[in-house]
């Protein structure tokens, strides 16, 4: 299933095609306007993708999934977003970030970019992304504001999870192939701060996107009525995941939230012991050791807290996020194919009038017009097979935005479980690791102890002698 | 880690090792004046069974067990209460090789309390160990605070037995014959204690207890031992509580992993390659969630065990009570017999040194005959004499006092270091414990989550 494509084409280069993807291929109507879009661009002469373009139907080709194993061989973009700084306004308050990025990407002009970003423009790259590949996985970006936990936007912790964040998000377009490509992408990273607003202004208007939400919204309501079986298991995984992550997501805070508690209490708890030493004279030693074991042992349990908050907490928090792309990713892919079923109803509706035998209204309507019955009919014949004609025409596009927009969603979705096992996985081993470390340290703490204790004479005859 | 019974069975062994020695010091019989003649006795032959020999020497005794039972108390209503049984072999036929069956008999927690109030009252100077708490305190939220459940049962089990044979190694205590009596004769027993009359007793010393008086000139080291006992209190009881609360807190840490289990359970069923990792990993973390209880629940016999300190806290402040009790007496006496002496020097030479109102009221109504004044000598001389023997009575009572309290103080000094020395090695060892078994877990879960 999975395949390379390495040449790249331009939109006015047909015939270049490789013929190991000919398989794949669509029967095109048109031959221009073919985009291919290809992870690997050391072959690239040059282009510019015209990604912020709305995609026609004609323009799209199957979408090939990628080996896993080249992402990390052939990475030649490298992000960083790091340096955040408050910038105050007359209006204003507001964070940037560093964004850093070092690239042999030959669509680039330079290797090397350093430009400020804040938090709006993010928005703007992933809704820009999101608009030009609606059924591709988008990571997602971290929430705009914490409600829960009454967080101040510009808290030290809060502003760090979000700088994570931030910069996972962008890495993670970067690894993909498709969406790397895109050339707001390229702006983003790219451009000084007045040329991106310039830039932002351009595309298409406000409008008209509003449009395509309306109609988006419309089909939503009236609802897909023939979902092929792959997507309908997609979205039941996709249901019982979120559900999953969610109760994850919840039941690592709750943990959090106990071992912050019982940390509270132990640090109450060594000093109990060092108190009583002072009125002890034999014990007065090992009371002061098993007060120092608790306290050692509060340190670590204060890591161990820690790193589960900056390790574990977040990646969950993420893939609850992601479940709701996921979930937006399919209702997008059941518009576009609603949008395509009810065209084809149109049609057929069409084609029933034209074949209808009689029509009395158009011929009293004519006859009213003083027009020759047979003259009408003929009129409103031919007045039909056009806007069936028409009609025609649409839907092939439709059908092949369809057509391409599942290819796109399959693809990327075998890429986002393999990335999904891949976070998880790694921040659930890197937990077990912290605390089996955890464990060990403590272990240590107390076996020292205990050592001590047992190196002191244990007759009774020896136990007046001080030492 | 040690099981209930492999600590008494230590605690045993250790007390009888340890009370070897104790016993080998010389431990005289103190006769106080709440001892009647035959009672002094009586005490004098006991102890001159052979020095250091105490009743554990020659007796095992252990509490078996514990039952319910359902009878009738004071107000004629019906109530469930908890009886143990006591067991009792004596030595000499275990170690020549026969096996017989112990003696046993019941009691109920109330039994043993009077036991023990007929002790304090018997032994002022004696640091009589404590039973354990009548009712469960320094209660975390999981662990109950019900009279009646078994874990807690099981605990008072575990200290009367250790508070018998505390008793039973003890020098001077396990002498006495009541306690003979309460570990041999089941139903008698009652009668034979209150007819000691040691109820009046305990109600005296109760107040005198409580009493505010000031002595003048107490034996400085009980004045130290008073406060030190003071401050054992508060120190202890406030590590408890603050204890509990750790062990509540860790109790809800551990829990919550068990929704791991759970969620990864529920999960692995929806993943393909993820699914057996997911699964495996979700039942070592049920399994960890579960290792709290037996953790915790050992814990409660390291708690146990300081508590037993904190009640000895004040068994020990009683004795420095006592003696300033005793002390306070003896001033008193010696002031009284001073006074008196000093109204016969007035009478006799009609000096009058002090102002008395006597004095001020013979100079205003005129003084008395002779004939009265003889009188007045007469009776003062009685009150003299009777006073010098009470001061004598007193003074030995107070000296002899002191050195049967400081000897015993001594030696509860040193056992309580030992032991709570032992008690806080143990307390290591569960901690290690604890750690070795979170060390596993997490190395199996690491395992789990590889396979992922």
């Amino acid at each position: 299933m999975s395949r390379t494509i390495d040449a790249v084409v331009s939109p006015t280069q047909t015939n270049t095609i490789p013929a190991d993807i000919s398989g794949q291929m669509l029967d095109l109507d048109e031959d221009d306007d073919l985009e291919v879009f290809s992870k690997d661009l050391t072959l690239a002469d040059g282009n510019m993708f015209n990604a912020s373009m709305p995609t026609s139907p004609g323009s799209m080709v199957n979408q090939c999934k990628f080996e896993e194993d080249e992402e990390s061989d052939s990475k030649d973009i490298f992000i960083t977003v790091d340096n955040p700084e408050s910038h105050v306004t007359a209006i204003e308050t507001f964070i940037t970030y560093r964004v850093l990025t070092k690239t042999t990407r030959s669509e680039f002009d330079n290797s090397e970019y350093e430009v400020r970003r804040r938090y709006q423009d993010f928005l703007w790259l992933k809704g820009k992304l999101e608009d030009a590949h609606s059924t591709l996985i988008v990571h997602p970006l971290p929430e705009k504001f914490v409600v829960k936990g009454m967080v101040e936007r510009f808290n030290g912790d809060f502003i760090e999870t979000r700088r994570k964040a931030l910069h996972k998000f962008l890495n993670r377009i970067a690894d993909h192939p498709i969406l790397s490509c895109s050339e707001d992408f390229k702006v983003f990273l790219s451009a000084q701060a007045w040329e991106l607003t310039t830039y932002k202004k351009q595309g298409p208007g406000f409008l008209s996107r509003m449009g395509e939400t309306v109609r988006a919204v419309a089909n939503s309501v009236r609802g897909v009525k023939n979902r092929p079986e792959e997507f309908t298991a997609i979205q039941e995984y996709v249901e019982d995941f979120s559900n999953k992550i969610g109760s994850l997501d919840k039941v690592t805070q709750r943990i959090v939230k106990e071992q912050k508690e019982y940390l509270e209490e132990l640090k109450e708890y060594g000093p109990t012991y060092t108190l009583w030493s002072g009125s002890e004279e034999e014990l007065a030693e090992q009371l002061k050791g098993v007060a120092g074991c608790i306290e050692r042992c509060c340190k670590e349990t204060e890591e161990q807290v820690g790193h589960l908050s900056d390790t574990l907490v977040p990646v969950l928090h993420e893939y609850v996020l992601c479940a709701e792309t996921l979930k937006a990713v399919l209702r997008r892919r059941d518009n576009i194919q609603a949008e395509f079923e009810a065209k084809n109803e149109a049609l057929a509706t069409k084609k029933v009038d034209r074949d209808a035998e009689s029509s009395d209204l158009g011929f009293v309507w004519g006859s009213l017009l003083g027009k020759n019955p047979e003259e009408a009919r003929h009129q409103r014949q031919e007045r039909l097979d056009g806007e069936i004609e028409e009609l025609k025409e649409e839907i092939d596009k439709l059908e092949d935005r369809v057509e391409w927009a599942n290819n796109a969603l399959k693809g990327d979705w075998g890429r986002w479980q393999r990335s999904m096992r891949g976070d998880l996985k790694s921040a659930f081993l890197s937990t077990a690791e912290k605390n089996v470390d955890y464990y060990e340290k403590c272990l240590a703490v107390w076996e020292t102890f205990l050592l001590s204790q047992r190196t002191e004479p244990s007759e009774e005859t020896d136990r007046d002698n001080t030492p | 880690m040690l099981s209930v019974s492999c600590l008494s069975a230590l605690l045993l062994h250790t007390l009888e090792r340890r009370m070897a020695d104790a016993g080998n010091k010389e431990s005289a019989p103190i006769g106080g004046d709440e001892f009647t003649n035959t009672e002094l006795e009586n005490n004098k032959n006991n102890t001159m069974v052979e020095e250091g020999s105490t009743l554990l020497r020659r007796m095992e005794i252990s509490v078996a067990e514990a039952e319910k039972r359902t009878g009738k108390n004071t107000v004629n209503m019906q109530e469930i209460f908890t009886v143990y049984l006591i067991e009792t072999r004596p030595i000499d036929a275990i170690t020549e090789g026969h096996n017989p069956a112990p003696d046993s008999l019941w009691r109920r927690y109330s039994e043993f309390e009077i036991l023990r109030n007929y002790l304090l009252v018997t032994y002022p100077f004696i640091v009589v160990p404590p039973l354990p708490e009548k009712r469960a305190e320094f209660v975390w939220h999981k662990l109950s605070a019900d009279n009646m459940d078994p874990d807690f049962v099981e605990r008072r089990r575990v200290g009367l037995e250790n508070f018998l044979l505390r008793v039973a190694s003890h020098s001077v205590l396990s002498n006495d014959k009541i306690l003979y009596h309460f570990l041999t004769e089941e139903h008698r027993w009652k009668e034979v204690v209150y007819e000691t009359g040691f109820q009046a007793k305990a109600d005296s010393r109760i107040k005198a207890l409580s009493a505010t008086f000031r002595v003048k000139n107490p034996d400085k080291r009980f004045t130290e031992m008073k406060h030190y006992s003071d401050e054992l209190q508060s120190l202890t009881s406030q590590l408890l509580r603050v204890r509990a609360r750790v062990a509540d807190r860790l109790y809800g840490v551990y829990k919550v992993h068990g929704n791991y289990g759970r969620v990864f359970s529920e999960w692995s069923a929806l993943e393909k390659e993820m699914g057996d990792g997911l699964q495996s990993a979700g039942h070592h973390m049920d399994a960890y969630a579960a290792s709290v209880d037996d953790m915790l629940e050992e814990e409660e016999h390291y708690a146990d065990q300081l508590k037993e300190y904190l009640f000895y806290a004040e068994a020990l402040r009683a004795v420095c009570r006592k003696h300033e009790l005793t002390q306070y007496e003896l001033e008193t006496a010696s002031s009284d017999l001073i006074s008196k002496k000093q109204q016969r020097e007035e009478l006799a030479t009609g000096m009058v040194r002090t102002f008395s109102f006597k004095g001020m009221t013979n100079k205003l109504f005129g003084q008395e005959t002779p004939e009265q004044r003889e009188a007045k000598l007469s009776l003062l001389e009685e009150q003299i004499v009777q006073g010098e023997e009470t001061v004598t009575e007193k003074t030995v009572e107070c000296e002899e006092y002191v050195k049967g309290a400081w000897v015993d103080m001594q030696r509860f000094k040193e056992q309580k270091d030992r032991d709570l020395r032992e008690a806080l090695i143990g307390y290591a060892v569960m901690q290690i414990s604890m750690c070795k078994k979170g060390i596993q877990v997490w190395t199996n879960a690491k395992e789990c989550f590889h396979k992922m």
